[in-house]
């Protein structure tokens, strides 16, 4: 039988427990600076012990005023898989199992923006091929994003600038949030990854690109490493067609801004209200 | 809502110690319009082609419209050639600079003017940065390509690349 003094005790426990679990150990986001910077040299002793060489993270914030967003133009797009390679050597993936946070689907131009007649594995001689079009699909940036919401880690979360970033110490890759994206972004680790420690790149981010273990997911972070640093993102550099634009949102002289005021723009999967900030466009 | 959600992760954001690791202020681009100049890496002219008048200086200029069987035999030019040949953009009287229409004289690395005339639109888009490829910061200095450093203005036309591989299918994966 459960007496009054049973019950009191029993939710005097509960209490207790709730309030000790709210003091328990922090993300690192929630972490004192020192105790971040600790954590950062730590990390860097691992990585060179791990790639025998010096790789450097950062733990920079969001800066105010910014909000980033991306805009790629569809009709300038001709398919050819650059930026898929330069953001692998960027952000540390996997080559071996294979990771790749963009996907660029091949379709149809008589059938439109498709994805149920959408090809990622086309493998032409040449590109662009005759009657085809190209979309690059990798994170949206969701201003509202399913993912972060299904998580029971709190282990990712949208940044104040925009960026949905993954805490890799925290992810307990149970792949609710790869369940949870539309737009297929997220990647999971299913073995250590496969990342040669010569193919390394050295210039790393706390929430993005530094070497990740077995059994987190991953996605794009607008090269968080980068683009926190004031420089364009890997793919925007590379994209021989300049289809790839990136700036901040809040800034009216910057060129997404004179995109979306400008030129036809769309997002995909609108209706299901996640509001991305990667925005896709017609230059002519 | 957007709003609540932004104010709650500002909350978040002012207890942490995190955000003073913040990046430098952002800085505002300077705006691309107007009719100022615009800094360019050098034309990409053939090997020892450029100064042109190291030739063409001790030369009669001959402004007849003819097909070139002396030099220059490697130009072939698809660029609304019916209407166009090498005079109305190139100056017959200084070999180093490209004229306008109106007769004004632009130095190669200012081309981009010669190409906006008639492509006002991309020209337009172009100074904004929305067409053709930048590098540099988003929000800071950038680097800006000649229009012919992606186009050959002789033969305008992008030409079919081979894609990199394709991604693996997750069948494939397994080892």
């Amino acid at each position: 039988m459960v007496t009054r003094r049973l019950f009191t005790q029993a939710a005097a426990g509960a209490a207790a427990g709730m309030i000790l679990t709210a003091c328990g150990p922090k993300r690192l986001y929630e972490a004192p600076r020192d105790k971040l910077k600790a954590r950062i040299a730590e990390m860097e002793r691992k990585y060179k012990e791990e790639f025998g060489r010096d790789v450097k993270v950062s733990g920079a914030g969001p800066a105010p005023g910014v909000h980033f967003a991306y805009a790629l133009d569809i009709s300038r797009c001709i398919g050819c898989r650059r930026c898929v390679y330069a953001c692998v050597a960027e952000n540390n993936q996997s080559r071996d199992p294979q990771l790749q946070w963009i996907r660029v689907m091949s379709m149809e131009k008589e059938k439109g923006v498709d994805f149920s007649h959408a090809d990622p594995y086309y493998h032409p001689a040449e590109v662009p091929e005759e009657g085809h079009f190209y979309i690059p699909i990798s994170c949206q940036q969701c201003e509202n994003p399913p993912c972060t919401k299904v998580c029971p880690t709190g282990a990712t979360w949208a940044e104040k600038d925009g960026i949905v970033v993954v805490d890799y110490d925290w992810c307990i890759g149970c792949r609710y949030c790869m369940a949870a994206c539309p737009y297929g972004a997220r990647h999971f680790n299913w073995t250590e990854p496969g990342l040669p420690a010569n193919e390394v790149n050295p210039s790393t981010h706390y929430l993005g690109n530094r070497p990740r273990p077995k059994g987190v997911v991953e996605k794009c972070t607008f090269c968080i490493q980068r683009t926190r640093a004031g420089r364009y993102p890997a793919c925007v550099e590379v994209c021989p067609v300049g289809a790839r634009k990136f700036g901040n949102i809040l800034d009216p002289d910057s060129e997404v801004r004179y995109i979306i005021e400008h030129k036809r723009v769309l997002v995909l999967k609108e209706e299901l209200n996640t509001v991305p900030r990667f925005f896709y466009f017609y230059a002519t | 809502m957007p709003s609540n959600r932004f104010l709650a992760a500002a909350a978040l954001w002012g207890l942490s110690g995190w955000a003073l690791l913040a990046a430098a202020d952002a800085v505002k681009a300077p705006a691309a319009t107007g009719q100022e100049k615009i800094e360019v890496p050098p034309p990409p002219f053939s090997d020892g082609i450029f100064p042109c008048s190291n030739c063409h200086s001790a030369m009669t200029p001959d402004r007849h419209r003819r097909e070139l069987a002396a030099m220059h035999t490697d130009i072939v030019l698809k660029h609304d050639e019916t209407h166009r040949w090498c005079l109305d953009c190139h100056d017959a009287d200084n070999r180093d600079f490209l004229h306008l229409a109106s007769g004004e004289r632009v130095p190669f690395d200012e081309s981009y003017r010669l190409c906006g005339q008639c492509h006002g639109e991309k020209y337009r888009d172009w100074r904004a940065g929305v067409h053709g490829r930048r590098t540099g910061n988003w929000n800071g200095a950038k680097t800006y390509l000649l229009c012919a450093h992606c186009h050959n203005p002789h033969q305008p036309r992008f030409h079919a690349l081979a894609p990199k591989p394709a991604p693996r299918p997750p069948s494939r994966q397994i080892k």
